[in-house]
């Protein structure tokens, strides 16, 4: 078995000297705490219930999910990015799927692209509704959660009917989506969207005035704009800092360039600007979804180059080409060139980056995700430094880290 | 002359021979650099062409071939709205090459990801530990020599002497 015996010296630089002469209190937070949304724990020093310092500790939901991707086929493969971001399943997808089309140059039909926009877009507004509800119930306000949760539902349902799997959808595969949407889809979608501006208005009533609310938010746990680039952050958090960043708006993928929307900004960078932030965007992705159910076109929704896409069930009786495409996509997969692509996308937490490289098999030869999370749990310590121990709850809350995001 | 065109010659006179090459594959721009140069590079190019932010950081291994690993860095530019690559070839007999957490504090992080995974060190760094690993951990699993694992199926015929080599806590 593994056995190393770690000493004090390597791991005194994580707290001051104050510590070391017990003048403060070094506490451990999590990893099972409720508050850290997941596995997260942190060594906190405290002065009293200041926060001195916060050390984040990662690492305790680590699947390998990049080593064990290495062992698949490209769409194979696929399946692990829903495992990541357990709450932007679809986002995820579209990610990998982007790299993959990028790194083979595999065109994706119309009627695809735009479903595609659709989805990331139900998705984007089913994490936020997991943020508020979470945010809420970590600030005092336990119905916002089940509110929340109940619109969720709704969105969980409309993915359950396309692709089977409410959460592990895996609905977008390399070249476009996994099969075309099913009857009522657009009646359902038509539905959310009908219902859920009135909800948004719901949420903003419990909480944007509420003195409660405003009190534990207000002018805690901000961050100036330069501070968070430098740190990294990116999306809604970056966004609340002040800075009109998108990679919707800066670097337009799957046709994002054809939607109208605004970006919301806030201008301080506390906990009540990410909360803003968040509940603009919600009203901006409705506008996006709505726009893109107005214009679903016809046609195929997935790309018809047979070397990476398997042709449907019904050519394999009757074309002997389409069995042995058939077969080769299935045995071994297809093979992709030399070299190495980065594609960037959007996530609800910010942006999600793939990097993949191709050895000319089968199989990737790396995969990395650059995910938003990783960069906003290491920037927790920059925003807590000062505020109460119940402030720091408030803060890691408002910045929306997914567990499963940070460790892969 | 567009923007990334314009900082691979600012590059290219600021650094001259460390700059090795420059490939472009599916539109993007990758620049090779010398290990001793990508403090300098980063640095320059925040400053002059206002690439700041630095979007990604991970390392690849070419096990068995040298150089055999390869650190990747991605720089965005939110003026100009470009990705932009380096890429530093390692040697497995060096396996060190400078932190650019100075320049780009959220390197912190990755840097450590790329140690812990691949055993690169990175000289200068403030916090070199593992992070996603246990502390006690013995490898660097996204090595290629590292095996992947599984879970050995055990039958009633075999089930002690598999049981016996299994590493999990016993009485």
């Amino acid at each position: 078995m593994r056995q190393k015996d770690i000493r004090l010296d390597e791991l005194k630089h994580l707290v001051s000297d104050r510590a070391i002469e017990g003048e403060t209190v070094l506490l451990n937070m999590g990893p099972q705490h409720p508050s850290t949304h997941g596995v997260l724990r942190l060594l906190l020093e405290l002065d009293g219930e200041r926060v001195v310092n916060c050390v984040p500790d990662i690492g305790f939901l680590h699947t390998g999910i990049e080593k064990n991707m290495e062992a698949k086929a490209y769409e194979k493969a696929l399946v692990m990015t829903d495992r990541m971001d357990y709450l932007n399943n679809i986002g995820n997808n579209l990610c990998y799927c982007l790299a993959v089309e990028k790194l083979v140059d595999l065109d994706v039909p119309e009627r695809a692209q735009v479903i595609r926009v659709l989805l990331t877009e139900l998705q984007r507004i089913a994490s936020h509704l997991v943020f508020l509800a979470t945010h809420a119930l970590d600030t005092g306000a336990m119905s916002v959660f089940l509110y929340c949760f109940r619109e969720r539902e709704i969105i969980l349902d409309i993915f359950e009917m396309c692709s089977g799997g409410r959460m592990m959808t895996a609905f977008f595969r390399p070249g476009g989506l996994w099969r075309d949407v099913p009857d009522g889809f657009e009646d359902a979608v038509r539905d959310f969207v009908r219902i859920f501006p009135q909800r948004i208005k719901q949420y903003e009533a419990l909480l944007s005035k509420n003195p409660i609310y405003l009190d534990r938010t207000k002018g805690i746990g901000g961050i100036s704009a330069e501070d968070a680039l430098r740190w990294g952050l990116t999306g809604p958090n970056l966004r609340a800092a002040g800075v009109k960043f998108d990679l919707r708006k800066a670097n337009p993928y799957s046709g994002y360039e054809k939607y109208d929307f605004e970006i919301p900004v806030g201008s301080t960078g506390d906990v009540y600007d990410r909360y803003q932030v968040r509940v603009q965007e919600f009203r901006q992705s409705l506008r996006i979804v709505q726009q893109a159910l107005d214009n679903i076109p016809g046609g195929p929704v997935r790309s018809d180059n047979r070397k990476f896409v398997p042709p449907p069930r019904s050519e394999l009786g009757t074309s002997m080409e389409a069995l042995i495409h058939h077969f080769k996509l299935w045995t071994e997969g297809f093979p992709a060139p030399k070299g190495s692509v980065f594609v960037a996308v959007e996530s609800p937490r910010g942006e999600l980056g793939c990097y993949l490289e191709g050895d000319g098999g089968p199989k990737p030869y790396r995969v990395h995700f650059r995910t938003p999370s990783f960069a906003t749990v290491q920037a927790i310590p920059v925003m807590a430094r000062g505020y109460l121990v119940a402030d720091l709850v408030a803060i890691i809350s408002s910045l929306d880290a997914v567990l499963g995001d940070v460790d892969r | 002359m567009s923007h990334i065109e314009k900082a691979i010659v600012g590059l290219r006179s600021k650094l001259g021979e460390q700059v090795l090459s420059v490939s472009v594959f599916r539109a993007q721009t990758t620049v090779v650099l010398a290990r001793e140069a990508i403090e300098e590079a980063c640095g320059y190019l925040k400053s002059n062409h206002e690439f700041d932010l630095l979007a990604d950081l991970t390392a690849v291994d070419y096990w068995p071939e040298e150089p055999r690993f390869a650190v990747i860095y991605q720089l965005y530019s939110l003026k100009h709205k470009v990705f932009m690559g380096l890429r530093v070839p390692i040697h497995s007999t060096t396996l060190e090459l400078p932190t650019v957490e100075t320049i780009f504090p959220n390197a912190n992080w990755h840097e450590r990801e790329v140690y812990d995974m691949f055993g690169i060190n990175f000289s200068g760094h403030s916090d070199l530990r593992r992070i996603l690993m246990p502390y006690d951990w013995e490898g660097h699993p996204l090595r290629k020599d590292y095996p992947l694992g599984y879970e050995e199926i055990q039958f009633s015929f075999n089930f002690d002497e598999i049981d016996r080599r299994k590493p999990y806590a016993k009485e």
